[in-house]
């Protein structure tokens, strides 16, 4: 089959008029991506431009499209959860957290109180890696090249080890299971997980310092993309993203899974819903996932990991439907699953929060210089392996 | 949070024209479904998501579902005259269940925090009738999950503001997320063909020239 490169159907680029009705001059159409260093990966925004001013934007998704959906409802329940670490591949503990949580709503399996907090733990560490991850990507968007993604991932690669140590992999760790989690933690490593995230503050201290009020960093983000509350709600916008635009929604709150209900933190929210406001909202999120860090390692129980009334290998949940939903770092990750009593789903499905936070990329953009559309992509946070899927 | 039964009866007298049937859940932690016909499901969500008590205003996630043509069984007691006595006899009796599409919609509120109530729509066949009516008017969280519904199941949303594929390219052909779509076989792509691989691919060699025959 040839494949051929064609611009989208619904384009139209005519020249822009004057109050006469004479041309002023032709609107600039440009292809951003999919390999342009700042859409994070391979995705595509095609542009009009009038001078350097954005008039349409259209995303265009697909360049990593492999079907995931349809691989999950061809393989058994246990298989899909190394193809779950790809989708949000800086974020796999949560996803997986997301999916045995579904799936566990559908075989109605408890999970002990220990494997209950090591999730917890993992899933704020993650929340951690990912914001500071996202936060020196975000500067890099707007020219302050290398240094402070460096800082940033420095500080990554410390909870990468931790990740490592327990699972055996960095990024595709593989690591929860219906039921429980695969392995068990040692008190050696809950030593290290502490003094890490003892150390975590000093470094948003650090990091705050040099951007918080950074002239450039407020000149470019301030009063660039907003995003309004309503438009947020009608839109499906989730995590970071909503909170920013002044709606109190975090499911951790909301539909309290796992444990969460017996940690003390806040839910922080914005007021303008700009990029600095999402910026700012991420930098105290950090803050509340310490918070709950700390009160987890130091209420971890003994015990085991893993319920032992659950059957990994040749498991066959009972027929019906569920749909299980987490509070990921980049928005409401949920599973919808239809099982049929076989030992692979009926249908699978993953509802991605970068891919549904794209929704309003062009909404925000208008009217603002092909420059500021850039930080506004980065401050949605999209990872394209969950976007394509 | 009213049950299901309490939407229903509410929906029911609002609007007296609309079907809506309550599907049954066998799973125990997931929740039952509201399963409203084409005409009226419009109608319907903007019911769900401005009314005071529900205000659904946020639709979480929109899937596709395939179900195609499938035969149920059923065993029925029949009585039939056996050499003169009359016996119970168990008989099959088989009926085909057409096949459709289903969308299914997760609505929750952001303002009240409750949910979810979940809405299906089913179209009346998977041929040529795929027609259901988009929220996306109502939700804009649904505008690119409604793409990707048509894009990978074949649902035509009416009204819909920009319904083009979304995954797969624009030329490509047919709906790949459905149970009998059945992968194009690229084996002129695999760069060293062997054993059964070969064999499929021979068949995309042009025929070779065949030598001349001299009288």
């Amino acid at each position: 089959m040839n494949v051929l490169a064609t611009p989208p159907k619904n384009f139209e680029v005519k020249p822009k008029l004057d109050a006469k009705g004479e041309e002023l001059g032709e609107l600039l159409e440009v292809s951003m991506g999919p390999h342009h260093p700042s859409t994070h990966g391979v995705f595509r925004m095609d542009v009009v431009l009038d001078g350097e001013k954005v008039v349409k934007l259209k995303p265009v998704f697909g360049y990593l499209h492999r079907n995931h959906e349809k691989i999950g409802e061809n393989i058994s329940y246990l298989a899909n959860m190394p193809y779950t670490d790809r989708l949000d591949y800086f974020c796999s503990m949560t996803n997986n957290w997301a999916y045995a949580l579904t799936i566990e709503k559908l075989a109605g399996l408890a999970v002990p109180e220990r494997a209950e907090h090591i999730r917890v733990i993992m899933a704020e560490l993650t929340r951690l890696q990912n914001h500071t991850c996202l936060i020196g990507f975000f500067v890099q968007d707007m020219g302050a090249l290398g240094t402070p993604m460096m800082y940033a991932f420095r500080e990554r690669e410390k909870i990468l080890d931790l990740f490592e140590e327990v699972s055996g992999a960095r990024m595709m760790c593989n690591y929860m299971r219906f039921g429980g989690v695969r392995v068990d933690v040692n008190d050696e490593w809950i030593a290290r997980t502490k003094k890490v995230v003892a150390d975590y503050s000093k470094f948003l201290d650090e990091f705050g310092t040099f951007l918080t009020e950074n002239e450039i960093v407020l000149a470019r983000t301030q009063f660039v993309g907003v995003l309004p509350k309503d438009l947020a709600v009608s839109a499906s916008i989730t995590g970071p993203m909503l909170r920013a635009a002044g709606v109190n929604y975090d499911l951790r709150k909301v539909d309290k899974y796992g444990i969460y209900s017996r940690f003390n933190f806040q839910v922080p929210v914005g007021e303008h819903g700009d990029i600095y406001d999402r910026y700012m909202i991420r930098v105290l999120e950090m803050r509340e996932s310490i918070k709950i860090l700390e009160q987890a390692l130091r209420d971890i129980p003994a015990g085991s990991v893993m319920d032992p009334k659950a059957k990994l290998r040749g498991f066959r949940p009972k027929a019906g439907e569920v749909y299980g939903r987490v509070e990921g770092p980049k928005g409401e990750l949920g599973f919808y699953v239809i099982s049929d009593g076989s030992p692979n789903p009926y249908r699978y499905r993953v509802r991605p929060p970068s891919f549904i936070n794209l929704t309003i990329l062009e909404d925000i953009c208008l009217g603002h210089n092909i420059s500021d559309a850039v930080v506004i992509l980065g401050s949605v946070d999209i990872v394209l392996g969950e976007v394509d899927r | 949070m009213e049950t299901l039964e309490q939407i229903k009866a509410r929906l029911e007298a609002a609007l007296p024209s609309a079907k809506i049937e309550i599907v049954a859940n066998e799973c125990a932690a997931g929740e039952r479904s509201l399963l409203v016909d084409a005409a009226s499901g419009f109608a319907v969500a903007k019911f769900l998501r401005d009314d005071a008590q529900l205000k659904l205003d946020y639709c979480s996630n929109v899937t596709g579902v395939d179900w195609p043509d499938k035969e149920l069984t059923e065993k029925i007691k029949v009585k039939q005259v056996v050499d003169g006595v009359e016996k119970e006899v168990e008989e099959v009796k088989k009926t085909l269940r057409p096949g459709f599409l289903e969308v299914v919609y997760h609505l929750y509120s952001m303002g009240l925090k409750h949910g979810p109530v979940v809405l299906r729509m089913r179209t009346e066949n998977r041929a040529d009738k795929t027609h259901l009516p988009s929220l996306t008017p109502l939700w804009r969280g649904a505008e690119f999950q409604e793409r990707e519904v048509y894009d990978l199941y074949g649902v035509i949303f009416d009204g819909h503001p920009d319904l083009r594929r979304i995954l797969m390219w624009d030329e490509f052909v047919g709906f790949p997320m459905r149970r009998d779509y059945v992968a194009p076989d690229d084996f002129e792509y695999e760069p060293t063909p062997h054993d059964e691989v070969l064999v499929e691919a021979k068949k995309h060699y042009p025929a070779e020239p065949k030598a001349e025959v001299k009288p």
